[in-house]
């Protein structure tokens, strides 16, 4: 298992994060950018996982780490979809751009 | 160059990986390019499956299983409850903000590059992992004994988030 290096894991974790990062900042849609954010956690799961397996002291630790983590995801997004349904109804608009309120 | 990529490609596993990064950075790719809103989801399902694939290569079986219940499953699912019941007819369009776009991708690329320079760079000497017989059981007896208590804070955060949940959404009826 010597030749199994962690380096294209981390690499592939670095390509979904910065897909994630734009999506989130550039997106319209709150729901697209409640996705991107997934990605962005996705991302930091992969590498979790990878380091579990292929990192300096390897154990099944960085596992239940990633479980962990999706569950906060899902909590997350839970809450998320909630407060946007929310808003919708409120102000009848689910884009970002228009949810200056406090800016007002 | 080709022979270093022939030799690549030689390995299973390699293969492997290649196609499920393959599909993973072509869904997100989808999703920020296309410009309606279930497609977008739709991408986004294919690459949190490339994602269990991945983890299954890694030797993380159970963790594969709970990414598509909990991602392909849950949240894909949640996710196009939302956009059903926010305004979807019309397109998805861009803010009309050329030097913010302009500076985000920017920032996003250096970003990048200053990931990709660090993970180049950094050596990790692989350890030796011992997978066990049976991954869901050897997850299971940690979960259990050695992290019992985050297991359990988990599982209070989980219900005061989904209680919460449900009481934002609930119609005032006053």
């Amino acid at each position: 298992m010597t030749d199994a290096i962690v380096t294209p894991y981390l690499t592939l974790g670095a390509i979904l994060f910065c897909i994630g990062l734009y999506g989130a900042l550039s997106k319209k849609n709150a729901i697209i950018v409640l996705l991107s954010i997934e990605l962005m956690l996705n991302a930091s799961n992969l590498n979790l996982v990878a380091f579990a397996k292929m990192g300096v002291n390897p154990s099944l630790t960085g596992q239940i780490f990633s479980l962990f983590t999706i569950s906060i995801a899902a909590a997350e997004v839970a809450v998320g979809i909630a407060i946007l349904i929310m808003l919708f109804r409120n102000k009848g608009t689910a884009d970002v751009d228009e949810m200056d309120s406090m800016k007002r | 160059m080709f022979a270093n990529l022939v030799q690549f490609l030689s390995n299973g596993t390699n293969v492997a990986f290649f196609v499920f990064a393959l599909f993973a950075i072509g869904g997100a790719i989808f999703m920020i390019s296309f410009t309606k809103v279930v497609h977008m989801v739709t991408a986004m399902a294919f690459t949190f499956l490339s994602l269990a694939g991945l983890y299954v290569l890694l030797q993380a079986e159970f963790v594969a299983f709970v990414q598509v219940l909990i991602y392909a499953g849950a949240v894909s699912i949640l996710m196009i409850f939302g956009i059903m019941l926010t305004r979807h007819d019309k397109e998805e369009s861009q803010p009309n903000r050329p030097l913010h776009n302009i500076l985000l991708g920017i920032g996003t690329v250096g970003l990048f590059g200053i990931l990709f320079y660090a993970i180049q760079n950094a050596n990790f000497a692989p350890g030796e992992f011992h997978p066990g017989e049976d991954n869901t059981m050897e997850i299971g007896k940690l979960i259990f004994n050695q992290y019992v208590i985050p297991f359990e804070l988990m599982s209070v955060l989980l219900t005061v988030a989904f209680i919460g949940a449900i009481i934002i959404a609930k119609r005032e009826e006053d």
